[in-house]
């Protein structure tokens, strides 16, 4: 079936599920840390448009409360503590020296090749145009671990983690039309502990090594050298 | 009757060109509280340039006298292309996009050339920067065209337009990705900020004013027109094939001036938003335009992997 024979609210959702993936590329350049958390919360705003627009066309109400739980969790909550611990730590004026962002974008753009690869047989046996997403969310995931590789900054990573967090979540949407109400509530009561565990590791990183920049832990040793 | 109105058409996409360059102009003002200029300045300039009396360097080959020439026919064969209020273009069945594409960039080098010949250290220097940027800008607007021409199945600009009509409105994310960057390629190509500032005249950062630093009189005037168009080019580029609605698809008159008026109309829009967008943003350094092109770049390669995966049919 092609793009110009579905609804509108289709349409859409796929155009959002493009823009979602636009918005892992741009996170993947960012090196200021307060625009990395703001394109993260852009991310999960315009999840939570798809998921509203999914609830409203495929009329599944269960999919309003994903939608609202993303929207405190993911808009809200989690960009507002990170952002408070960029500003309690200093760091919202730092720039982090992305070597080589050229590359790294086209290893992003290679790994949507490549999730579309993987994913096309199972595309290829369903009927269901959305599943069309499912290969970009898969994307978004590993545009989320590209970007913990990629970044020193271990608030980077966190935004890494979360944005695999979101790709999950999209993918539960599009595939087959959110999980159960359980496995959701449980999902985001663990982002909810991660990310307050996280501020916790923060505070101690940055009182330990005097830095959240992760590639200095490797040269913590056990013994003086 | 085909070909009659193709250039008449063509004609009054050169005669409006100078009017949208002095719109642009007149809606920065007033973002800037400056007092405006009048719309028609831009004639005005044309004129008394042309009138003027070239003065060109004893050490100026003949490709220098003859460049602006070929600079401005290659604008206007570029032109012919594109379809501005008609949707059926017999011209542009002759010669598709990547032609059209074909003769900005002929243009381009014989600017460049120009502005290596009279050995002055700032044309060297600004046509030097112009092939750095166009080596970049070309393939971002390549990858956007072929987004659009694989959902036409054409690279006949005249057809694939048609096609968009034709669907009637279809959100698709390709586009969305093409249209972005083929808006930051045409920020790019037509020297406007944040890659090149087009008010400047005596800064290190310009890049198309200094190529033409040692042009006057009617060279000049000419030169100045073909950027004038290219602007427009890009422009008429840009609303057609995203919003190609209003434009006239039969040879009635009436249709014919109101799709004159709705591309008049497009157009005046977009040149708000360059106008606002110039305002707003600041030029950025030389060695950051290359972030922005492989930006571009990348929303074009999105756009074409996001019509392979979500839009094909299977």
């Amino acid at each position: 079936m092609d793009i110009e024979n579905l609804d509108h609210y289709s349409q859409l959702i796929l155009s959002l599920a493009a823009l979602v993936t636009l918005t892992s590329f741009i996170m993947l350049a960012q090196g200021r840390l307060l625009r990395l958390v703001f394109v993260f919360a852009l991310q999960g705003f315009l999840l939570v448009l798809a998921t509203s627009i999914a609830a409203y066309s495929f009329d599944n109400p269960h999919l309003y409360i994903s939608a609202a739980i993303t929207l405190v969790l993911k808009v809200l909550f989690i960009p507002w503590m990170l952002r408070r611990h960029i500003l309690k730590l200093n760091m919202h004026r730092d720039v982090e020296a992305l070597n080589n962002k050229t590359t790294l974008m086209l290893g992003g753009a290679s790994l949507v090749v490549f999730s579309y690869y993987v994913l096309h047989p199972i595309m290829q046996n369903s009927s269901m145009i959305l599943l069309n997403a499912l290969s970009l969310s898969l994307a978004v995931i590993l545009l989320g671990m590209l970007l913990m590789i990629s970044h020193h900054q271990a608030i980077a990573h966190v935004v890494g983690f979360m944005s695999i967090e979101n790709g999950l979540f999209f993918a539960a949407t599009v595939s087959t039309n959110g999980m159960p109400m359980v496995v959701e509530l449980g999902v985001a009561f663990d982002v909810l502990v991660a990310a307050v565990l996280f501020g916790i590791f923060f505070l101690h990183i940055s009182s330990s090594i005097d830095s959240l920049d992760v590639d200095k832990m490797n040269r913590l040793n056990e013994v003086d050298q | 009757m085909n070909v009659l109105l193709a250039i008449i058409q063509t004609l009054f996409f050169i005669v409006l060109a100078p009017l949208l360059a002095g719109w642009v102009k007149w809606c920065k003002c007033y973002l800037q509280n400056r007092k405006a200029p009048s719309l028609l300045q831009p004639y005005r300039d044309l004129i008394k340039l042309t009138l003027k009396q070239p003065v060109v360097s004893k050490d100026a080959s003949w490709l220098f006298l003859i460049a602006p020439y070929i600079i401005f026919s290659a604008t206007a064969l570029a032109v012919t292309v594109v379809p501005f209020f008609l949707v059926n273009l017999p011209t542009a069945a002759s010669a598709d996009v990547i032609v059209m594409v074909g003769f900005l960039a002929f243009a381009r080098f014989f600017l460049v050339l120009a502005g290596l010949d009279v050995g002055t250290a700032f044309g060297g220097m600004g046509s030097s920067r112009e092939m750095t940027i166009s080596s970049m800008a070309e393939p971002a607007m390549l990858m956007a065209i072929f987004t659009i021409t694989m959902t036409a199945s054409t690279t006949n600009l005249s057809f694939a337009i048609g096609h968009v009509i034709e669907e009637g409105l279809v959100l698709r994310p390709s586009f969305i990705f093409a249209l972005f960057a083929l808006i930051l390629v045409a920020v790019a190509e037509t020297g406007r900020i944040p890659v090149d500032n087009p008010a400047t005249h005596l800064e290190l950062t310009m890049i198309h004013e200094a190529m033409i630093l040692e042009y006057s009189g009617r060279h000049l005037a000419l030169i100045e027109w073909a950027s004038q168009l290219k602007l427009m080019l890009y422009g008429v580029l840009i609303a057609n094939i995203f919003f190609p609605w209003g434009m006239a698809e039969t040879l009635i008159i009436s249709a014919l001036g109101y799709g004159l008026l709705a591309i008049m109309g497009k157009l005046a829009i977009l040149a708000v938003i360059l106008a606002i967008s110039e305002t707003l943003l600041a030029k950025m350094r030389l060695f950051r335009v290359q972030e922005f092109l492989s930006f571009a770049y990348l929303l074009g390669l999105l756009g074409m992997l996001s019509h392979i995966i979500l839009e094909a049919s299977r």
